[in-house]
C-alpha cells in the first residue's frame, strides 16, 4: 500500500481558527437592512380541526408586513423530508392546513418589523378549533375506530393511512417460527425507546433575501441545501433556477436538519415583501416543532443450538414516527437493514412492522436512523440469550458475527423503504475491534470481580457490538469540481454539507492527497447551490465516503490534466509524477512547479483552465462495525446508574483524520449515553410537551461522561477513498444495549425501556 | 437608555432598552462573536461571555447590570494569525467540531485557568459543566484544556 502525505494525519480543521475566534460564519451572523422577523403561530392541541380562522387585527399592527396561514398559502401535498427524489417518505403535509395535527403544529406565521411586534401580532390571531379525539399510543392509532390523523384526499405514499399506518413489512428468509420451535434455546422480548430530540446548539434558522437580480437567495441551517431547493421551487412554484440556498456554517444538525422546516415560511415573506426575512426556532419549538427520535416498540425473537450458533432471528417492529410520516418508512427498514447483517449466521430471518401516525411530535432523521433502537433490543437479546446459554456474551458474538467477504440476504431485502441492493461486505475489523476492546477493558478480569463493592453500591460490565453502512447505494449521489489557480492553489467546491463533522476538512485532504499538493494548498467552497455542484446533502453516513471518492475522482483528473499540460510544456513522453507541489520528470529529473504551471497554462502557452469535475454512486454502502464495552456504577438506593469507564474499538476503514474521526466517535457514544441515561421528551394525557427546554430535558454535561478509550482498527474498504468508510452514526448505536447489559450484570434486573431513571432501576428493584 | 462599559477593554456607549439582556445589546451591535440565542434561560452557555472577569450566560444578564463593567468576549483571546494557547489546545485536540459552544466554553476555560493555573480533570468537568456541547462528547475539550494550560505555565516560566 502506498505511504500517504495527507489523508490518515491529524490536519487542524480547516474552518478552525475562525470558529475559535467566533468569526461571523452561522447563519444568524448576519444582519441584512430591513430584515423582517417571523413567529409561527402553533397548536394547542393535538388533534383538532381549524373551523375558523381571523388575521385581521393581527395584519392591522403596525408593524407586520405579512400574514400566512392556510387562507392565504396554496394547499399542497408534500414532503418535508430533505431526501433524494422522489422521496420514500409520504407526502402528508402542507404549508398550512386546515387540520392541526400535534401540540406545536403549524397554524399561522407572521413577519413583522421586529420579533416583539411579530410575538404580539400571534396573540391577535383568532383561531376557532373544533378538538378532535386524538391518539398517542401506537398500538391504539392501529386499533379499529381510532382516530384517523390523515384523512385528507391528498396524501399519498402512506400504506393506510386510514388505519394510521405509514409504513407496512412483513418479509425474510427461511421459517423463523419453524427454526425457533427447533433451537435449544430462545428469546423472546420487547424494549422500547423513547422521544428524544437531537438538540443541536444552533436551533433552526433561515434568513431569505432577494438578490439584485431578483433571485431568492435563502441562507440556511440545513444539512440538504439542494434537496431544500428542489422542495421550496415545487411547493412555491417558482422556477428552481430563481433560487439559491446557500448553507453557512452550521451549529450541529444530527439529522435534525435533514427536513425542510422554515425555509418555505421565509421564502413566503421575502417574495411577498421583497424584504428579507428571518426565522429561528426557540428552543422549546426545536424540541416540539422540529423532529424527533423516532419512539420505538422492538420486539426481537432469536433462538441458538447449544454450539452457540444461532438459528433464527426475527425482529418485530412498531415505530410512532409522531403526526406526519418524514423518514418513517425509512428510519424503520433501518431498524432492521442495519442491525440483522450483523449475526448473518442465521439461517432464518425475518423482519416485520408498522410505522404508525400519533398526535405527537414528528420524529424525522436522527444519527442512527432507526440503528440504536433496533440494536437497543437486538443486543440485550443476545446477552439475554447468552445467560440462557451460560456462555460468555462475547464469546456468543464471535461465533456468530459477520465477516469478511460475507454477505446477508438482508441486504438485498431491505433498503431505503423498498428493496434494498445486495452486497458483500469487503472489510471487516469487527473481529479486531471485539479481540482490542476486550484487552483495553479487561472484560475476563473484570467479569470476575465482585460486583458489589460497597453496600449498596454494584459495578456492572456489559458490551455491544454494531454496524451502520456508508450512503444509500444506487440512491444517492455525491460530485466535486477543482479548479487549479496560477499559484498552484486549488478551489475545491463541493455541495457536501459540512455540519460540524469536519468534512471540509476531510474532503481537502482528500483531494490534496491525491493531486500530491500540502493540504494548505487546498481551499474549500461548500453547499451553495448556485456555486457548488449537486451533492445529496449530510446525511446516511455519506460524506466521507460518497463525497469523499467524487473529490478523489475530480482530483485524479485534475492531476492527470496537470502530468498532460506538464508534457507539453517540458515536449516529452517520459513518465512524470507529481509530488509535494512538483511535477517531475521521472527520467531526466527535471521539475517544474505547480506555480509555473499555473502561470503558463493562464497567460502564456497552451492556455486553458485546469480544471475537472466528477461524481460518484456507490452499488455498495459497505458498514463501519464497532464494539463497545462499558463499566457502569448503580446505587441501588438512589437508582441512579453512572458509566465510569467506556472502551469502543472502531473500524471504519482508513480514518482520514484521526483526531476528528474520534471527535465523531466520542460525540456520538455521549449522545447515545444520553439516551440511556436521561433524554426523554415527556407528555401530558393531552400530548403536551411536560419538559421542552434544556433545565428538564437532561443532557449530558462534562460532569456526566465516563472516561472514554477509542481504538481505531484500521481496515482497508476498497470500495471507498483510500479505504475509508463512514463513522458518523455508528457508534450511537452502542451505548443503550452496552449499559443495559452492565445493569444486568450488576444486578440481575432488565432495563427495557429507555432512559434507565432512576425512578425505572428502582421500580425493577422492588423499592417503589 | 445609554449604557456604558468596556467591551474587550474598549470603552462602548451603546443605546438599549431597559428590558434588554446584555447578549441581545452585543449582537445588535454587530458583536456576533457571542453565540447562541435559542435557551434564553442561561441553561446551554454558549452565549457565556466574562462580567469583570466571572463567566456568565449573557442572557441573563440585564444590560442595566453592565454599566461601568467589564464585559470580555472571545475577541479578547486572541484573533486567527495570534491564537490564544486555549484556542490553540482546542484546535490541536479535535475539541471544535461545529464551534457554536466553543467561544462560550473558551471564555469559562480561560476564567478557570486565570484562577487556578494547573487544574484537574475533575475541576475542569466541574467548570465547563454549564455549557452544553452536542457534538464533540466533551472528552477532547476537557483534554484541550489540560493541553492549555500546560501552553501557559510553559509561556509563563
Amino acid at each position: 500500500m502506498r505511504a500517504f502525505r495527507v489523508v490518515g494525519q491529524d490536519i487542524e480543521k480547516i474552518d478552525g481558527r475562525a470558529l475559535v475566534t467566533g468569526q461571523p460564519v452561522f447563519t444568524d451572523d448576519f444582519y441584512l437592512p430591513g430584515m423582517l422577523y417571523g413567529k409561527v403561530l402553533r397548536s394547542p392541541y393535538a388533534h383538532a380541526a381549524i373551523k375558523d380562522l381571523d388575521t385581521s387585527r393581527a395584519e392591522a399592527l403596525p408593524g407586520v408586513k405579512a400574514v400566512f396561514s392556510f387562507k392565504n398559502v396554496p394547499r399542497k401535498a408534500y414532503t418535508t423530508a430533505g431526501q433524494g427524489y422522489p422521496e420514500p417518505s409520504p407526502y402528508d403535509a402542507f404549508v398550512f392546513d386546515r387540520k392541526v395535527r400535534y401540540v406545536g403544529d403549524r397554524v399561522a406565521a407572521v413577519f413583522a418589523e421586529s420579533l416583539e411586534i411579530a410575538e404580539e401580532a400571534l396573540s391577535l390571531i383568532r383561531v376557532e378549533y373544533e378538538e378532535l379525539p386524538a391518539v398517542f399510543d401506537p398500538q391504539e392509532a392501529m386499533r379499529e375506530g381510532a382516530p384517523v390523523i390523515h384523512d385528507e384526499p391528498e396524501i399519498r405514499g402512506a400504506y393506510d393511512p386510514q388505519r394510521n399506518i405509514v409504513s407496512h413489512v412483513d418479509l425474510g428468509v427461511g421459517d423463523v417460527d419453524q427454526a425457533l420451535k427447533g433451537s435449544d434455546f430462545t428469546v423472546d422480548g420487547t424494549w422500547e425507546t423513547q422521544y428524544a430530540q437531537h438538540c443541536p446548539l444552533e436551533t433552526h434558522i433561515a434568513i431569505a433575501y432577494l438578490d439584485e437580480k431578483g433571485k431568492l437567495v435563502i441562507r440556511s441551517s440545513t444539512q440538504v441545501p439542494f434537496h431544500c431547493r428542489r422542495i421550496i421551487s415545487r411547493l412555491l412554484d417558482l422556477p428552481l433556477s430563481q433560487i439559491r440556498v446557500i448553507k453557512p456554517r452550521i451549529g450541529g444538525g444530527f439529522g435534525a436538519k435533514q427536513e425542510i422546516l422554515i425555509e418555505d415560511l421565509v421564502a413566503l415573506a421575502t417574495l411577498k415583501t421583497r424584504r428579507p426575512a428571518r426565522l429561528e426556532l426557540t428552543r422549546e419549538e426545536e424540541f416540539v416543532s422540529a423532529r424527533t427520535l423516532h419512539p420505538m416498540r422492538v420486539r426481537v425473537r432469536v433462538g441458538a443450538n447449544k454450539d452457540g450458533k444461532l438459528t433464527a432471528l426475527d425482529m418485530e417492529v412498531l415505530s410512532n414516527t409522531g403526526a406526519y410520516g418524514t423518514h418513517g418508512p425509512t428510519v424503520f427498514f433501518n431498524a432492521g437493514s442495519k442491525t440483522l447483517p450483523l449475526y448473518n449466521k442465521a439461517a432464518s430471518v425475518h423482519f416485520s412492522g408498522n410505522v404508525v401516525y400519533t398526535n405527537l411530535p414528528v420524529a424525522g432523521a436522527y444519527r442512527g436512523y432507526g440503528a440504536p433502537e433496533g440494536y437497543f433490543a437486538l443486543e440485550c437479546a443476545m446477552d439475554e440469550l447468552a445467560r440462557k446459554m451460560g456462555m460468555d456474551p462475547l464469546v456468543l458474538r464471535q461465533k456468530n458475527h459477520i465477516r469478511p467477504h460475507e454477505t446477508s440476504p438482508i441486504f438485498q431485502k431491505l433498503g431505503e423503504g423498498r428493496e434494498g441492493v445486495p452486497q458483500t461486505v469487503e472489510s471487516c475489523g469487527l473481529e479486531e475491534c471485539i479481540e482490542r476492546g476486550k484487552a483495553l477493558f479487561e472484560w475476563e478480569r473484570k467479569r470476575s470481580l465482585p460486583r458489589e463493592i460497597a453496600p449498596g453500591i454494584y459495578h456492572g460490565y456489559g458490551m455491544s457490538i454494531m454496524m451502520q453502512g456508508s450512503a444509500i447505494p444506487l440512491v444517492d449521489m455525491a460530485s466535486a469540481t477543482i479548479k487549479m489557480n496560477e499559484d498552484g492553489s486549488f478551489l475545491l467546491l463541493v455541495g457536501a454539507t459540512d455540519l460540524g463533522t469536519g468534512s471540509d476538512t476531510i474532503l481537502a485532504q482528500i483531494a490534496a492527497e491525491e493531486i500530491g499538493v500540502p493540504v494548505e494548498k487546498i481551499a474549500v467552497y461548500s453547499s451553495d447551490t448556485d456555486f457548488t455542484p449537486f451533492d445529496k446533502g449530510a446525511y446516511a453516513s455519506s460524506t466521507t465516503y460518497l463525497s469523499g471518492e467524487a473529490v478523489k475522482k475530480a482530483a485524479q483528473k485534475v492531476k492527470n490534466q496537470i502530468l498532460e499540460f506538464a508534457s507539453l510544456l517540458f515536449q516529452t513522453s517520459n513518465q512524470l509524477s507529481l509530488r509535494d507541489g512538483f511535477v517531475e520528470d521521472l527520467k531526466t529529473g527535471r521539475t517544474i512547479s505547480l506555480e509555473e504551471i499555473g502561470y503558463h497554462s493562464f497567460y502564456t502557452e497552451e492556455q486553458r483552465q485546469i480544471q475537472a469535475s466528477a461524481s460518484h454512486v456507490s452499488d455498495v454502502s459497505p458498514p463501519p462495525f464497532a464494539a463497545h464495552f462499558v463499566e457502569v456504577e448503580i446505587d441501588t438506593r438512589t437508582g441512579k446508574i453512572t458509566p465510569i469507564f467506556y472502551v469502543a474499538a472502531v473500524d471504519c476503514g482508513l480514518a482520514i483524520n484521526p483526531e476528528l474521526t474520534r471527535g465523531q466517535i466520542i460525540g456520538s457514544i455521549v449522545n447515545g449515553l444520553g439516551f440511556a441515561l436521561s433524554e426523554e421528551l415527556r407528555f401530558n394525557s393531552r400530548g403536551i410537551p411536560l419538559n421542552p427546554n434544556w433545565l428538564d430535558y437532561k443532557v449530558l454535561s462534562s460532569l456526566d461522561i465516563p472516561e472514554i478509550k477509542v481504538i481505531l482498527v484500521e481496515t482497508h474498504e476498497p470500495t471507498g477513498p483510500f479505504g475509508a468508510k463512514s463513522v458518523a452514526e455508528v457508534c450511537i448505536n452502542g451505548p443503550l444495549p452496552a449499559v443495559a447489559n452492565a445493569v444486568y450484570d450488576a444486578l440481575g434486573i432488565q432495563l427495557k425501556k429507555a432512559p434507565f431513571t432512576p425512578e425505572r432501576v428502582l421500580r425493577l428493584l422492588g423499592e417503589l | 437608555m445609554k449604557v456604558r462599559f468596556k467591551l474587550n477593554h474598549s470603552e462602548v456607549n451603546y443605546e438599549a432598552h431597559p428590558g434588554e439582556s446584555l447578549f441581545e445589546v452585543l449582537r445588535r451591535y454587530g458583536n456576533y462573536e457571542v453565540k447562541g440565542n435559542n435557551c434564553r434561560d442561561g441553561s446551554c452557555g454558549a452565549c457565556t461571555v466574562l462580567l469583570d472577569g466571572v463567566p456568565v450566560p449573557s442572557c441573563t444578564i440585564l444590560i442595566g447590570r453592565v454599566e461601568g463593567r467589564d464585559v470580555e468576549t472571545v475577541k479578547s483571546l486572541g484573533d486567527m494569525d495570534n491564537l490564544h494557547p486555549l484556542q490553540r489546545a482546542f484546535l490541536e485536540k479535535g475539541a471544535v467540531q461545529c464551534g457554536y459552544c466553543t467561544p462560550g466554553i473558551l471564555l469559562v476555560a480561560k476564567a478557570l485557568l486565570e484562577r487556578n493555573p494547573n487544574p484537574s480533570k475533575e475541576e475542569i468537568q466541574e467548570e465547563l459543566s454549564g455549557n452544553i456541547c452536542r457534538c464533540t462528547g466533551y472528552v477532547q475539550q476537557i483534554e484541550a484544556v489540560e493541553r492549555a494550560a500546560e501552553l501557559l505555565r510553559e509561556e509563563n516560566k
